[in-house]
């Protein structure tokens, strides 16, 4: 999260990148925690490919398949560089986050989970973070146990002392989590488990946008991350893995290029990442993302996080004066990243949200994939607003008093 | 015209047939996964003909609205008529417009009531999909 070389973001100068901007007033767009907004260079990066060298990738004996897999590994190194990755092959492309836990739950989980083993998570996970791991306990009669939360939104964390034993043989936990922005305290976790021996997958899905991780000095075993929420296209996701684990995992997917020979009976598998990433990968996608590695860090992750700390900061002030607004999660800001869930007495999330949509702020109502965590809150649904780079004060204002306006529409004759 | 219009809302704050019947012939409930809403329709059927309807439940204003719409529409018809409501139907009766998502919030009262007294399972409107 710190740099020597600290600029703040030029928020102005940003927008200019993303043209669905500019009309006036400009699209409030306060659902990033779902999906961001595409900047130029990004769709330019992708346009090049299939304006100029669209070709599939490597074994290509031509000019622009050459260039085409150049791009494709390109975009892996940015990807390693970002993460700190210690080799550039430990990134596995994948479609998304999703995609990348089911890679483990599937491939190294049916390979080291046995029945009676312990598989830890938190209330707070996100569903692609809870039921691949189902999935696993239900085919291995492994055993899922929950860390809870507490009333301010954090993970408790004396109880993981008591949750982690010799049995307990994976931590599967978000980085961040996405209902509640709460940053969780995944080195301290990350440490305890490997205490007992057990391994950490990281759901990076919404740290790695937003503030600088190091795969290294976490010392995780799995990351996983979108490309769509890093002003990246959809499509594209990210696996990072420790070499020795990669390494000793059967393939995920049988096809082409994650071979090295093929009988009729039996293969031999190719070396990582290939072994991974069988068939035809999204390559203008991961090129796109690469782009988008280059953008957010150009704009620079610290300044990122300082802009994204100060938005929060002035929606919990102009939020909390609504009357009958209940916010959820930690109330300090710097527990957490730029997300707000909260309700208002008596309105339908749905309808704030459809409320708020005719006023052009753009926002998510909902469970947001995590039904365990609204059942801990004891509510149906809530109300997000996200923020990323681009997103400014007038944009919390005009939540804000889109809010004011939904309250008055919906409570005229109470 | 917006969602948000003046007789959607006055159906969503002041719900015709809103409650339950203590001994329904049909009562059914059911949820919308995407949302969480949940409506249940309690029905009185006598010679083939529904002699009361009450709803419950908790939505947004579409869903909620769309339930005191229906519940009004169907009192009195036959069973038979009533199968033959439709999503356009529902549509005629919303009077707007709706996106996907929350055309499902409009259709789920119509759902409720065909699962309840018919056992069809689908949404209105995909039968066939």
């Amino acid at each position: 999260m710190h740099t020597s070389e600290f600029r703040p973001l030029d928020v102005e100068r940003i927008r200019k990148d993303f043209p669905i901007f500019a009309t006036e007033p400009p699209l409030a767009f306060l659902d990033n925690a779902a999906s961001t907004q595409t900047p130029r260079p990004v769709v330019d990066a992708m346009d090049a490919y299939y304006d100029t060298y669209r070709s599939n990738i490597h074994r290509g004996i031509y000019r622009i398949s050459e260039e085409a897999t150049e791009q494709y590994e390109r975009a892996r190194e940015k990807v390693a560089q970002l993460i700190n990755a210690p080799r550039t092959r430990q990134v596995i492309f994948t479609r998304n986050t999703t995609e990348s836990i089911n890679l483990v739950a599937y491939s190294w989980g049916t390979e080291n989970i046995r029945e009676g083993d312990e598989i830890v998570l938190t209330v707070m996970e996100h569903h692609s973070n809870l039921v691949p791991w189902q999935l696993l306990a239900q085919r291995t009669g492994a055993v899922l146990r929950f860390l809870e939360i507490t009333d301010e939104g954090l993970l408790d964390f004396a109880q993981l002392r008591d949750c982690l034993t010799e049995k307990t043989k994976l931590v599967a936990m978000g980085h961040v989590s996405n209902v509640l922005g709460t940053i969780n305290p995944i080195q301290s976790v990350i440490d305890a488990a490997h205490a007992v021996g057990a391994k950490v997958v990281v759901d990076a899905a919404q740290s790695v946008p937003h503030f600088h991780v190091d795969v290294q000095q976490l010392d995780c075993d799995f990351l996983a991350f979108s490309g769509h929420k890093m002003c990246g296209p959809t499509g594209i996701g990210v696996l990072y893995g420790k070499m020795e684990l990669l390494e000793e995992m059967p393939p995920f997917l049988g096809g082409g290029s994650m071979i090295r020979s093929v009988e009729r009976d039996i293969s031999s598998y190719a070396e990582l990442p290939a072994k991974f990433e069988a068939g035809t990968p999204s390559i203008a996608e991961a090129i796109g993302l690469g782009q988008a590695v280059d953008y957010i860090t150009q704009a620079n992750l610290a300044a990122i996080h300082v802009h994204e700390q100060e938005l929060l900061k002035y929606a919990h002030q102009r939020l909390k004066e609504i009357e009958g607004i209940t916010l959820y999660g930690p109330s300090a800001p710097h527990q957490k990243t730029g997300v707000i869930s909260f309700n208002l007495d008596g309105i339908h999330p749905h309808d704030v949200a459809g409320i708020l949509d005719t006023h052009g702020v753009a926002l998510r109502a909902g469970h947001h994939c995590a039904q365990p965590l609204m059942k801990r809150l004891d509510v149906i649904a809530t109300v997000r607003a996200s923020f990323y780079l681009y997103n400014t004060v007038e944009d919390v204002d005009r939540l804000y008093e889109g809010l004011c306006r939904t309250q008055k529409l919906m409570t005229r004759r109470k | 015209m917006n969602i948000y219009q003046e007789e959607l809302l006055d159906h969503y704050e002041n719900p015709s047939n809103y409650g339950t019947l203590p001994n329904p012939d049909i009562s059914h409930e059911e949820d919308n996964p995407l949302c969480g809403d949940q409506i249940r329709i309690d029905l009185l059927v006598e010679d083939d003909k529904i002699k009361e309807v009450r709803f419950c439940g908790h939505g947004c204003t579409i869903s909620l609205a769309a339930a005191s719409m229906l519940t009004e529409e169907i009192e009195g018809k036959s069973l038979d008529e009533v199968k033959q409501l439709s999503k356009d139907d529902i549509l005629d009766m919303i009077g707007i417009p709706l996106g996907p998502v929350r055309l499902k919030c409009a259709l789920l009262p119509l759902k409720v009531l065909k699962a309840g007294a018919y056992g069809i399972t689908s949404w209105p409107g995909e039968e066939d999909k």
